[in-house]
């Protein structure tokens, strides 16, 4: 009994410190904070499929992949610097498997990034709450995983600046929350000599378009936690379609739209520890999966540095 | 804290909008074309398939003091001076040397039409026309025997062309514009070779006449490219009209007979029928064996199942079979359970270095094919060689020719056996690249990489051993990337480098050397 209370408690741990977190999902799009000296500790697992897909405006399956999964788990930090200054950090260790065909699946760990997030701007009016967040970011390969067998790759490999703004409405309990990000890609370097967008390259230097990533969500919040519904929109700035029947490539022009239910509770006797949980569902794209997905995630939030017991 | 931030924020807009993402391609800074020599005895040289003219293709030059060839350089003069940025654009790009630019326009276009077509509502696949390029599926899908056929004419045709075009400009020694009027100016290196007929017209119409049978849906394209290559010879003052409409008309004729040849090679009737395929399946499993299946879902038909018969360059047709790899360890053999076993540790424990090694040299789908890199292995020496064009032309005749015949003989023995891929015999493999749609022994990689590598090593001694040693890493690929037995890649190698010493004996007696 001992020793099964034991593994338990480990692969809580090992969830809490070693899943994923997914990170988009995660809290550099929102409109919250965390309290100053604060540090949320959270552990997400992810899932997303797809079956059909789109080459170009072309929309089709492929019995060579099946279904294709990926599974997520990922840890991110986030710190309370002021009450209106966080940063964050997110590592997310990726599976891809396709249910069909020959191809082989791939897993690492993928990108690491880091947010600073500000809330330059937050004024009550009556019941109603207005604050506007800035915030800029960073993304870097963990390590050189191999990005040249798409679809079957963890990520994209490019290092990515990033802005966005952040405008966050709340009357009573509802809140409008609507997000515009700016990623600057930079350029990847693949394993070939030479490689065929709509022309011959002869480099092994992929220049990649950049991207823009649109958020709009809206529900109820309190301070236990929120509900809301999201749509979630990423616009590729350039890149090239893909060709029938031709394989993917990292410089593709892809676009996604999707919508979505998230919510976070944070429990009554323990407001430390709190559960987020997402799904969602792609209604348009162009060069991407038509996926669907979850995430369901664990946060734990302490006062760092730790406080004495006296309070 | 505010203004550190709106600082750093600042710095952060200033680093996105400071970052250059222009990629620089490997062939971007070619210098003008500078040969130590011209080669003025390539007219002796031995031809691969065009040995003489016949009737009056153009006719013999005028003299310089004619008042015809007069009007000509007083055109020149005009056309070489006050150039535009797009004029002198064309100059920068086709001074680096005509047949190399055109062996970049073959893999483009290589690269751009390896697209297996898309299946049909009822699940079968529709087979590009060539009487009907341009409607889905576009003609052709150049997959590597197709790639390796189309880099081997044109080759060919330039080569044959050129030894003819040497042979006139030597016989008619008219000297280059410039050697006659001083004060033209010229924007690429003068050279003592004579100019009638234009060495890049020559190569300018041969390209244009081959290309169109090989690659019809872009035939506007091609057509645009053989034009500027021509008038880029005006706009540098380096050829007047005459020496570039004689060597235009030489080139196309010549580029004609090579049409011909090629049209009757065998390869119109190179997919075989499902009568053909099913006699196959049977054979193999008659000796006893598991045949090739496609693992394409829906079924695809084999990749080109008597691409065995097509016509070799290098040799007569029946020797094909005596150069035929042995037979691949039966299906059922301890050697064949330890084969399949190799591969699946390959592919279950590849390490990120074996990956890139795969990725490297996959060539699949949407690239220029194995024939292409080799190609493109091939130039980035052949450019530090300081080449005339007819060498040029020869060297990459002597590498495409064997990289044909290399596609010829391992198809005749892929489809000879008819063995099945290391996924098929072990639905545990899984593949880091995608699955070619034939036989599995022996490897196409392998056997292009060494009849590339042994053929390159003769034109090219002193990378002899770098280039055997990325022929092993390139066969070797295959098995990490889980689509080959070692027999496959090892047996590849050996046929491969077969084909090569071909290439080599005839190199070693076409008068070149």
């Amino acid at each position: 009994m001992k020793k099964y209370l034991e593994r338990i408690v480990k692969l809580c741990f090992i969830m809490l410190f070693t899943l994923p977190i997914v990170a988009k999902a995660q809290t550099e799009q929102d409109g919250l904070m965390m309290g100053e000296k604060r540090l949320c500790i959270a552990g997400t697992y992810a899932y997303n499929s797809w079956e059909n897909y789109w080459e170009g405006e072309f929309k089709r399956n492929n019995a060579n992949i099946g279904v294709l999964s990926t599974r997520t788990a990922a840890l991110m930090l986030n710190y309370g610097l002021r009450k209106n200054l966080n940063i964050m950090a997110t590592l997310p260790y990726m599976s891809t498997v396709a249910s069909q065909g020959t191809l082989s699946g791939l897993k690492g760990f993928q990108d690491v990034s880091f947010f600073v997030k500000w809330r330059p701007v937050k004024k009550q009016f009556g019941k109603q709450f207005l604050s506007l967040f800035a915030v800029a970011g960073y993304s870097t390969p963990s390590n050189n995983y191999n990005v040249d067998f798409m679809p079957m790759t963890i990520g994209m490999g490019s290092r990515v600046l990033n802005g966005r703004l952040t405008a966050d409405y709340k009357f009573n309990k509802i809140f409008a929350t609507i997000s515009a990000g700016y990623m600057h890609r930079g350029n990847v370097s693949i394993d070939r000599s030479a490689y065929y967008t709509d022309h011959q390259i002869n480099s092994s230097s992929v220049r990649m378009p950049d991207a823009g990533s649109f958020q709009f969500r809206t529900g109820y919040r309190n301070t236990r936690g929120f509900a809301e519904v999201f749509v979630d929109n990423m616009t590729t700035f350039g890149g090239f379609d893909i060709r029938k029947n031709d394989m993917p490539f990292i410089s593709n022009r892809m676009n996604s739209s999707k919508i979505g239910l998230e919510g976070k509770y944070y429990l009554k006797s323990l407001p430390s520890l709190g559960f987020h949980a997402n799904v969602w569902n792609t209604i348009a794209g162009r060069n991407v999966g038509q996926a669907a997905g979850f995430l369901t995630g664990i946060d734990y939030i302490l006062d760092f540095p730790f406080k004495n017991s006296k309070k | 804290m505010k203004k550190n931030l709106t600082l750093s924020i600042f710095g952060l807009a200033m680093l996105v909008l400071s970052c250059n993402k222009d990629v620089v391609e490997s062939n971007a800074d070619y210098q003008s074309l500078n040969p130590a020599t011209q080669d003025l005895n390539g007219g002796t040289w031995k031809p691969f398939i065009v040995a003489s003219l016949s009737g009056n293709l153009f006719p013999d030059p005028l003299p310089i003091s004619s008042s015809s060839y007069q009007e000509e350089l007083k055109e020149l003069k005009v056309l070489s001076s006050n150039l535009s940025a797009e004029q002198k654009k064309a100059i920068d790009y086709w001074k680096a040397g005509s047949v190399l630019r055109w062996n970049e326009i073959m893999r483009e276009l290589v690269a751009k039409h390896n697209i297996p077509p898309y299946q049909k509502e009822d699940n079968t696949y529709p087979a590009p026309s060539a009487a009907n390029p341009f409607s889905y599926p576009v003609f052709p899908f150049s997959n590597p025997p197709y790639a390796a056929r189309a880099y081997a004419y044109l080759s060919l045709a330039q080569y044959d062309a050129l030894i003819m075009a040497w042979k006139y400009k030597t016989l008619h020694n008219r000297p280059a514009p410039y050697k006659t009027d001083l004060t033209l100016s010229v924007s690429v290196p003068k050279t003592d070779l004579p100019s009638y007929p234009s060495e890049d017209a020559v190569i300018s119409g041969a390209s244009l006449e081959i290309m169109k049978l090989l690659f019809p849906a872009d035939i506007e394209y091609i057509k645009k490219m053989a034009e500027q290559e021509k008038n880029y010879r005006l706009w540098s003052g380096a050829n007047v009209q005459s020496d570039l409409a004689a060597g235009d008309s030489l080139g196309r004729w010549v580029a004609r007979q090579v049409v011909q040849r090629a049209k009757t090679d065998g390869m119109a009737t190179a997919g075989g029928n499902p009568a053909i395929w099913a006699k196959l399946e049977s054979d193999c499993i008659a000796r006893g064996e598991t045949p090739w299946i496609s693992l394409e879902s829906p079924k695809r038909p084999p990749m080109l199942a008597l691409f065995g018969k097509v016509k070799p360059l290098l040799f007569a047709q029946a020797e094909v079979a005596s150069l035929r790899a042995i037979p691949p360890p039966p299906t059922n053999s301890d050697q064949m359970r330890t084969e399949t076993n190799e591969v699946l540790k390959f592919t279950q424990n590849a390490t990120r270095e074996n990956m890139r090694i795969v990725n490297f040299w996959a060539d699949g789908v949407g690239t220029y094919t194995p024939p292409g890199h080799w190609n493109a292995i091939a130039t980035n020496e052949f450019i530090k060689g300081q080449f005339s064009e007819i060498r040029w032309a020869r060297n990459y005749a002597l590498l495409n020719s064997a990289l044909m015949d290399a596609a010829i003989v391992c198809w005749d023995t892929k489809y000879f056996y008819l063995n099945a891929r290391p996924c098929q015999l072990d639905p545990n493999i899984k593949t880091l690249t995608g699955v070619p749609n034939f036989p599995a022994y022996i490897s196409g990689h392998s056997t292009f990489s060494a009849a590339a590598a042994t053929i390159l090593g003769h034109l090219v001694p002193q990378k002899a051993a770098d280039f055997t040693a990325m022929a092993l890493e390139a066969s070797n690929s295959r098995m990490f990337g889980g689509i080959h037995f070692r027999s496959d890649c090892q047996q590849g190698l050996v046929t491969g480098k077969k084909v090569g010493d071909l290439a080599i004996s005839r190199a070693q007696t076409d008068g070149a050397n």
